[in-house]
């Protein structure tokens, strides 16, 4: 371990961060960032953030936990985590993993198989606060300790831990250090899931002790539970804000688009993450253009939380996951649609298709599916006519971690760039054995204090190291290249990353979705539907 | 002396199949999980197994009943057993030990196995060339067996000193176990080569399979014999006893991508799950201990203020 870094260190009393990562530590990045000078400094924390809240795992701070005020309070925070922790661990509270989750806690031989797999360990030039087996090993010995009740014994075969508040601290902060990517996990030997300790922790912490990122809960799920939307948009505003985009598109393309709300009977019920309709309005309206052309029976939903698919829940608390799940579905029964279609956001995938598929019991099991195979069957079956020309500009493919590695949809994506962007090139490693983008797990959301820093650096740095070796032929910027990802996330995390690294100014790598390559492709549509402008 | 080992042998084999026993209940006890499943799932049909894929590929997959390809999982389970793929994939530094080891414990079992039908084999003449085949071959495959373990545990224990990142994750407990592994396999070999015959450990096993207490046993490998058993009653009480949780960790989470269909058993499983009555503390919970997973569920959280 590196000096100054150990499971004892986590205990330390002191508010002192357990490590300073400066550039110079981080995994070197390909042309044209090979200079690290041309690496910006990443601020420190303020004075006001660092004598507010528990600052002491690292340079930032994710989740801005109060400072307790006395001992007493300490002390009550270390029990309701010690409850909390039991509760992990039994059936009625946590019957939703706790078989994985068991399974992790006795069995991992730590053979460090997983680091090796893990962008955020590697970025961070292998520091070990970030090696996955980590936090695992802090809540394997907790685990031990204080659930099977260990003595010495118990201490010698597993390891002996210091429980504290400071500890409990910079646990909170670690389990926000981690895409839940779950690559770690798809490469270790025993199928131990590391990615799944810090969804668990994060889980512990939100459901027991009322402690989450606030982009997560208060401004996330919870939000979207009042209002319908973490963006805060209720019905009547998202549906204005799509009229408009219909009208912006039908001017845009030369082919009127309206998008349909709540036909009953409808074939599709199309959901968004709304965040799209706000960010990238391009993205619903080329979906619109697309399903237009194709000639599909389908519509929207002006239900609560029936037009915006994202599911917080899925990072951090089950309670707030089931019950965004229950009212996607809700909106589809409402309808009597034949299947719901997930748009361009991987975690709505995972988290409507595959995570809550054994929850949706009886009449609340409607079919759910990804956009993508839809798209695929539209785009080769020969409905709508394409000019493969019109994207003759180098392209890459991201895989997002939810779609891909944990759902398996990898084909229907590349079959449409394949098709229709005679310029195409694979990153690798991709498919299955991508890498995140660095802003899963809630990151691309969350900028409070320098986060945003930290996840540009250390999170996003070994995607940035992917895309600009995809583009390395062609880095000059009299050539516009295009980083697809078809997840509203992933564009997140790459509009903020290409711009802190002025990547499009300097070399014009542009990010977007799947479906503005179809729509700009489409020989009905006029020219130029991808207009070369940062967004 | 006889007696001593054979009660090794008994009350080691007792132990190691009440520990195995205990894990699979363990783990087979807990609730039936959510989804999380990891691709490539190797059962899915040929098309999409061929890149990772699942049937989500395909638009409307819900309208088809969903296929299950045992050979192909049943070839990825081979692979990872007999090769230990996923080491060989991710981290070829250590699959050398840890094939040695693994491989060499395989061995091993088969040589028991082999001696304890040789062992059974009825002493009539015509079969009494069987029965010493059979024993001639599990002294060398044993003796193959434990010389790979010995090798394989000593690169382990390098690595676990050596290298820093193993190093700093691994307890005494570890370090105890391939010495204990090295002892073992150490003292089976020896006590071997000091009994003059390779098949001196396969007439153990006969002998305690016919509780024959006249058959003279050199202490050396009599100490092998029993530091095996103690080792097979051990192995269920730590995370060696992987071979167990793999099953569960492979085909109940990795790869159980099994939907639900309406009306199906994984309803009627998931049912008792949805009655669970939770007691997590934080207010947007609202779980009391009265009401149930699914009530929860159903109903919006109650406000409250957020730390
Ligand atoms: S999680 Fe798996 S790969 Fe990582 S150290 Fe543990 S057993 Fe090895
Ligand atoms: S889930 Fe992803 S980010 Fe988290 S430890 Fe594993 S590989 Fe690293």
């Amino acid at each position: 371990m590196r000096p100054g870094v150990s499971l004892n260190d986590f205990s330390r009393t002191d508010r002192e961060p357990l490590i300073h990562l400066s550039n110079a530590d981080l995994m070197p990045l390909p042309e044209p960032l090979t200079d690290k000078k041309d690496d910006p400094v990443s601020p420190a924390l303020s004075e006001e953030c660092r004598n507010r809240y528990e600052c002491g795992l690292d340079d930032t701070c994710a989740v801005n936990i109060p400072q307790p005020k006395s001992p007493q309070e300490e002390e009550r925070l270390v029990a309701q985590f010690l409850t909390g922790l039991e509760k992990l661990f039994s059936a009625a509270n946590n019957w939703t993993f706790l078989q994985p989750l068991l399974l992790t806690m006795e069995h991992c031989t730590g053979c460090q198989t997983c680091a090796d797999a893990c962008h955020i360990f590697e970025a961070s030039g292998r520091n070990e606060l970030y090696r996955p087996t980590f936090r695992s090993e802090v809540l394997r010995r907790l685990y031990f300790k204080f659930v099977k009740h260990g003595g010495l014994f118990s201490a010698w075969q597993h390891g002996d831990i210091r429980l504290n508040w400071p500890l409990v601290a910079r646990l909170i902060e670690l389990s926000y250090r981690c895409n839940l990517c779950r690559r770690c996990a798809q490469a270790c030997p025993i199928g131990c899931d590391n990615g799944l300790v810090a969804h668990e922790l994060r889980k512990l912490f939100s459901q027991e002790m009322g402690i989450a990122a606030r982009e997560l809960h208060d401004q996330g799920s919870m939000l979207q539970l009042k209002a319908g939307s973490s963006t805060g948009m209720n019905a009547e505003v998202v549906k204005d804000n799509v009229a408009f985009i219909d009208e912006d598109i039908s001017e845009r393309t030369g082919i009127e688009v309206h998008t349909p709300w709540d036909v009953h009977g409808a074939d599709v019920l199309l959901i968004h993450n709304a965040g799209e309709i706000m960010a990238w309005p391009e993205n619903p309206g080329a979906f619109a253009l697309i399903l237009t052309l194709a000639g599909v029976s389908w519509t929207m939903s002006s239900e609560l939380a029936g037009y915006d698919s994202i599911n917080y829940g899925l990072w951090y608390d089950d309670a707030q996951f089931a019950r965004v799940a229950l009212k996607h579905v809700e909106a589809a029964r409402k309808l009597g649609v034949k299947r719901v279609v997930l748009g361009e956001c991987g975690h709505a995938h995972k988290a409507l298709c595959v995570v809550a598929d054994r929850m949706l019991t009886g009449e609340f099991n409607v079919p759910r599916e990804s956009s993508l195979p839809l798209l695929r069957d539209i785009v080769l079956g020969g409905k709508i006519r394409f000019d493969p020309t019109r994207n003759d500009f180098p392209v890459t493919l991201h895989d997002p971690c939810n779609l891909v590695r944990l759902m398996g949809v990898v084909e229907p994506q590349r079959e449409i760039v394949r098709a229709l962007c005679p310029q195409f090139r694979e990153m690798e490693p991709h498919g299955v054995d991508n890498y995140c983008c660095g802003g899963g797990s809630g990151f691309a959301i969350m900028s409070g204090n320098n986060f945003s820093d930290w996840r540009f650096h250390v999170a996003g740095r070994r995607k940035l190291d992917q895309v600009l070796t995809a583009f390395s032929d062609c880095l000059d910027p009299a050539t516009p290249k295009y980083l697809c990802a078809p997840c509203s996330n992933c564009k997140g995390q790459f509009r903020d990353m290409l711009a802190y690294y002025d990547l499009w100014e300097k070399n014009r790598i542009l990010y977007g979705g799947l479906v503005e390559l179809i729509v700009n492709a489409a020989t009905d549509v006029k020219p130029g539907f991808i207009e070369w402008e940062w967004h | 002396m006889a007696i001593a080992v054979y009660l090794a042998i008994y009350s080691g084999l007792l132990v190691f199949l009440i520990g195995c026993f205990l894990r699979i209940r363990e783990y087979s006890r807990v609730p039936f999980h959510l989804r999380w499943e990891l691709y490539p799932v190797p059962h899915e049909a040929p098309q999409y197994a061929a890149h990772g894929g699942s049937y989500f590929e395909s638009a409307e997959s819900w309208r088809k009943p969903q296929e299950h390809h045992h050979v192909r999982e049943w070839a990825a389970m081979l692979e990872e057993i007999v090769f230990l793929r996923s080491v060989w994939e991710s981290n070829r530094r250590l699959w050398v030990s840890s094939f040695c080891l693994h491989s060499g414990l395989y061995l091993s079992i088969a040589a028991a196995a082999l001696a304890a039908i040789a062992g059974v084999v009825p002493a009539h003449a015509a079969l009494i060339p069987v029965s010493a085949g059979l024993a001639t071959a599990a002294a060398w495959i044993g003796i193959t067996g434990a010389v790979v373990i010995v090798d394989g545990a000593i690169l382990l224990l390098i690595s676990r000193v050596r290298e820093p990142g193993l190093r700093n994750y691994t307890k005494g407990a570890d370090i105890f176990n391939l010495l204990f592994f090295v002892a073992t396999f150490g003292l089976l070999i020896a006590g071997t080569l000091v009994s003059g015959h390779a098949a001196a450990t396969a007439e153990i096993v006969r002998g305690a399979l016919r509780l024959d207490l006249s058959l003279p046993i050199h202490p050396l490998l009599g100490a092998g014999v029993v530091c095996a058993s103690a080792l097979a009653a051990y192995i269920p009480f730590t995370h060696m006893s992987h071979f167990i949780a793999k099953y569960f960790t492979w085909h109940e989470v990795r790869w159980d991508d099994r939907r639900m269909e309406r009306g199906g058993a994984l309803e009627r499983r998931m049912a008792e799950n949805l009655q669970y009555r939770p007691t997590w503390a934080a207010k947007h919970v609202g779980a009391d201990g009265q009401r149930s997973w699914v009530e929860i569920a159903a109903g919006d959280p109650p406000q409250e203020v957020r730390k």
